[in-house]
């Protein structure tokens, strides 16, 4: 540990272990060190099932099978198919070390019940979302955003996406308000309503990245990794390790050492010191330089039985627009299964997740709950949102923000990619990943 | 009695990867068929690991073995009579050094060399745990050997060859004494576990978890849906 490195990565959550894998391909020598003994922090699943039991300080019973047949996550989320976070694993080589199952529902809930989402212009005309001349008009804004491209005026139809809003478009379509909160929320996934009046370009590339989601497998846009969303974070970790990377876990990180000029020059542990040109954590290591912006509940559900009206689906996305039920951020229900290798035989996970906008957040995510069926047990867990207080250049100090309760990774990615550009001035370059050295494939 | 095609070449190398991945002909007629295995490799630092990789499937020895930038994912072949066993080998990436070894690494693996240096006796008590940790955590089938390493250093020995002999057969173990330095034992102790891997209904790795992998070609999408099952 008493070396030179360029960069120190403390905490191994899927964003420390992504950047530690793009600064070791980009030549970096990096050592990356977890106070846990196990890889992931707040993205590990949680294995064998008796940990999960313990966290919550509640006993396990033995109804559940083998402990170790379940990986829980802490925190719920879907690769989009054709998102950011697929296009680092394929360019990267990751996607090797993976195994993935497709979502096998997308549901949006509206008056009480849960509907499909309808992606394509097919779907909507068999939905039970809207009625027949909306199904009209939301199959020509599906096929005007499709054909849509920013670089050619020609697709534009006297409609600028720089400029005018994306309540301006719906108008333009005619599209009631009920079209356009699964638009906005279940398809563009929005988390608010904020986006209303901003640009509609951005919703634009939303809606399109949910259909070319959707193309890519079938059944829904969302991918979800064999044994729990814990393997993408050790899958970049190795990633980090083939190109030299140092790891250690189990180890205390007691301070972060800074220089006379106030840039970092190191950590130390205990009586060792390692030093450095900068540091990337996430806000756990550093709560004198983050602030609290807010909050977000998840409960994790342990069930018997899939989601009702969902086809007996393995595995489930289910948007709760906020309008539906009178709040102001969207309730999300994620579900997988035994199929993922998340939980013992016949045995199913959900979990139902928003953010924070009351003093009684157990109360708020009531609705979701309402969906699942009976629950065999309930873990619930008000988690505090924290952003740096500084983008760190002056101080070479790079701090990740918290999970925040989107159930796609696509804002994950932005961070990332955001702070390696911070961190290194320039983009991530992925023409130096050596895909054939050493390798046949 | 079985044999390997020789490893290194370049040609062997192409040929590797002109394999076909079907493990029948259409008209029926039994061909050679292919079997792909996991197989991982642990133990202490420095114990060879990477050295046994290398001799293996390269045919070579560095006496001071770096670790190999972007190499912790090799292919090598071993023919049995009538079924050719493919290896995906993977290497620790360094990670065993401060007990940073990720579960994903060993997580569907049907194969396992555990590794120790027949000269330094931590290194054989660290190979144990290694053991027990597989026994406790790895598929129940996982087919797992032990191999003494570094024999060509026998002036230096500090682990009995019959005292590791005795654990393994108690455990269940294959085993031999191994040299990655003058390749005594590295190609045997493949071959023994290729003979002993079930080649019944298990044709690939990447089917263990029935999961898919996302590969480039999936890229671009697809207007026939194409399930995960
Ligand atoms: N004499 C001798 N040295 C070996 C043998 N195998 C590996 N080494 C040396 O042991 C050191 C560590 O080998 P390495 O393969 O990097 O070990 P790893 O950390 O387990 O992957 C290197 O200097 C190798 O040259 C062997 O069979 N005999
Ligand atoms: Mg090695």
């Amino acid at each position: 540990m008493d070396e030179e490195y360029d960069a120190i990565v403390l905490g191994t959550g899927l964003k420390e272990c992504i950047l530690s894998g793009m600064l070791s391909v980009s030549g970096k020598k990096v050592l990356h060190i977890d106070r846990n003994k196990y890889y992931g922090g707040e993205s590990a699943s949680i294995t064998p099932l008796e940990e999960l039991f313990e966290k919550y300080s509640t006993p396990v019973d033995p109804a559940y099978g083998r402990g170790r047949d379940w990986n829980v996550d802490l925190i719920p989320k879907f690769l989009m198919a054709n998102g950011q976070l697929v296009k680092l694993l394929i360019h990267t080589g990751v996607t090797r070390y993976l195994e993935f199952k497709s979502c096998e529902g997308s549901y949006v809930y509206k008056g009480g019940k849960i509907s499909k989402v309808p992606a394509d212009e097919r779907e909507a005309l068999g939905s039970d979302l809207m009625g027949l001349f909306e199904k009209r008009r939301f199959k020509n804004f599906l096929v005007f955003v499709q054909e849509y491209d920013p670089a050619d005026p020609k697709t534009w139809k006297d409609f600028d996406s720089r400029t005018q809003t994306t309540q301006q478009l719906y108008e333009k379509f005619g599209l009631d308000a009920n079209t356009q909160d699964f638009t906005g929320h279940a398809i563009a996934l929005y988390r608010d309503d904020e986006y209303l009046a901003k640009p509609a370009g951005d919703a634009m590339k939303r809606i399109k990245l949910y259909s070319e989601s959707l193309a890519r497998y079938g059944k829904s846009p969302y991918l979800y990794p064999m044994y729990g969303l814990g393997e993408l974070p050790q899958g970049f970790a190795r990633l980090s390790a083939i190109y030299g990377g140092t790891y250690m876990l189990d180890k205390q990180v007691d301070e972060i050492v800074m220089d006379a000029e106030g840039k970092v020059c190191g950590i130390r542990s205990g009586g060792e010191i390692a030093k450095c040109k900068q540091v990337y954590c996430d806000p756990t290591y550093v709560p004198e330089r983050v602030r609290k912006t807010g909050q977000v509940i998840r409960c994790i559900c342990l069930m018997d039985h899939p989601v009702p009206n969902t086809k007996d689906a393995l595995s489930t996305q289910i948007i709760i627009p906020q309008k539906q039920v009178g709040r102001r951020s969207d309730i999300y229900v994620s579900v997988v299964s035994y199929t993922h290798q998340v939980a013992a035989k016949g045995w199913f996970v959900a979990m139902v997740s928003t953010t924070v906008e009351t003093a009684t957040p157990e109360e708020e995510i009531r609705p979701g709950l309402a969906l699942l069926g009976p629950i065999r047990q309930k873990f619930v867990t008000v988690s505090d949102y924290y952003e740096a207080l500084d983008p760190g250049q002056s101080t070479q100090l790079f701090i990740s923000t918290s999970y925040d309760a989107t159930t796609h990774f696509e804002t994950t990615c932005l961070d990332v990619l955001d702070i390696f550009k911070r961190g290194t001035g320039e983009d991530f370059d992925f023409s130096k990943v050596k895909h054939n050295l050493g390798d046949e494939e | 009695m079985a044999n390997r095609a020789a490893p290194g070449s370049a040609t062997n190398q192409q040929q590797q990867q002109q394999q076909p991945a079907a493990t029948r002909s259409n008209n029926g007629a039994p061909q050679n068929k292919v079997c792909q295995f996991k197989l991982v490799l642990l133990g202490e630092s420095a114990v060879g690991k990477s050295s046994l990789v290398l001799r293996f499937v390269k045919g070579q020895f560095h006496e001071y073995q770096e670790s190999t930038i972007g190499a912790a994912f090799l292919t090598q072949t071993v023919m049995l009579d009538d079924i050719t066993v493919k290896f995906e080998i993977w290497d620790t990436a360094g990670q065993e050094r401060y007990h940073s070894l990720a579960p994903m690494y060993y997580r569907g693996a049907q194969a396992a060399i555990v590794v120790y240096d027949i000269t330094n006796q931590e290194t054989f008590a660290r190979a144990k745990t290694w053991v027990k940790e597989l026994q406790r955590q790895a598929s129940p089938n996982i087919v797992i050997a032990l191999a003494g390493n570094k024999s060509d250093l026998a002036a230096k020995r500090m682990v009995d060859h019959d005292e590791a002999y005795a654990y393994a057969d108690e455990n269940g173990l294959l085993f031999m004494e191994t040299s990655a330095k003058t390749a005594m034992n590295v190609t045997d102790i493949f071959l023994a576990i290729a003979k002993k891997l079930p080649k019944g209904e298990q044709t690939s790795a990447q089917g263990t978890a029935q999961g898919r992998r996302i590969t480039d070609a999936d890229q671009a999408p697809r207007s026939t849906p194409n399930c995960c099952k």
